[in-house]
């Protein structure tokens, strides 16, 4: 199970990477996206799996499809993007040696041997998970979980500033930007 | 059961193949994709130090829903911001946006 997923991440990221169209990128980061989700599942963190879902599959991505009809007709036919030889190569060579690099760190430090046995995972429960989201004390995660709804209040505000028409029709003021 | 390295591999992998697109790619919106490839691997990494480390806690859990949730908005903030660049160049490309005031 886990190879499969496997393979799907990795194919649909480097066949997102590559690929000309840009449409095609947005429907194979959705892959990536489902696969990431699976690989939650998988680790028995099932919340996870299902925010990754409705957050990122459903709502990221929906954005990104408007975004991409709504910015340029040329890109969508892949006629603009030119991608020089050597930038593709000087992409490569970085890549993989920074692969190789955190590859060679993590095989000879024997990061993991202590505790490499992988607990069979039993499945969070929904009340543990909503407990400690709003709980306050030692264990509790009250204080990130309302920061990041400032936090969301102010892009939301952001994101209207920032794609708002600046010109003088006022008609489609705001339009953008909220998600 | 799989062995932990093989999780490991696979967001490094994730990992460097979203930096290659963010190399490569000079259309914003691939730039931002490629973005997301970057945030997902930083994110599978905290799922599985969690589940390996400290099953019975829940810190790398949190992180992760709360990663989700931070990137949804960057990304919202990033396409208004392409948006608006669309708007002012008439174009999505890096190479139209080298001066920053006009």
């Amino acid at each position: 199970m886990f190879c499969i997923l496997a393979v799907v991440i990795l194919g649909s990221a480097i066949m997102c990477v590559t690929t000309k169209r840009i449409m095609r990128a947005a429907t194979f980061l959705l892959f990536v996206l489902f696969g990431v989700a699976g690989i939650y599942f998988l680790l028995d963190y099932t919340f996870l799996g299902a925010a990754q879902i409705s957050i990122y599959a459903g709502g990221i991505t929906m954005m990104y499809i408007f975004a991409i009809q709504l910015v340029s007709k040329r890109t969508l036919q892949g006629l603009e993007e030119h991608v020089k030889g050597s930038r593709v190569l000087v992409g490569v060579l970085a890549a993989l040696i920074g692969f190789g690099t955190v590859m060679i760190v993590f095989f000879k430090n024997q990061l993991f041997d202590v505790m490499a046995t992988m607990t069979e995972g039993e499945e969070v429960p929904m009340e543990q998970i909503g407990t400690a989201l709003v709980g306050a004390d030692k264990y509790g995660w009250v204080l990130p979980f309302e920061f990041i709804s400032i936090f969301l209040l102010a892009c939301i505000i952001g994101g209207i500033m920032i794609a708002r028409n600046r010109s003088e029709n006022t008609l489609n003021k705001g339009k953008e930007g909220k998600q | 059961m799989i062995p932990v390295e093989c999780y490991f591999a696979l967001s490094a992998m994730l990992f460097f193949i979203g930096f290659f697109g963010f190399v490569t790619r000079r259309n914003l919106i691939a730039m931002l994709i490629s973005v997301e490839l970057v945030l997902n691997a930083v994110d599978i990494n905290f799922a599985v130090f969690n589940r390996i480390l400290y099953p019975g806690q829940l810190e790398g859990f949190f992180f992760t829903l709360f990663s989700i949730g931070v990137s949804a908005a960057e990304s919202a903030v990033a396409i208004a911001i392409i948006i608006n660049v669309y708007r002012n160049f008439k174009s999505d490309q890096v190479n139209s946006i080298e001066n920053m005031k006009w």
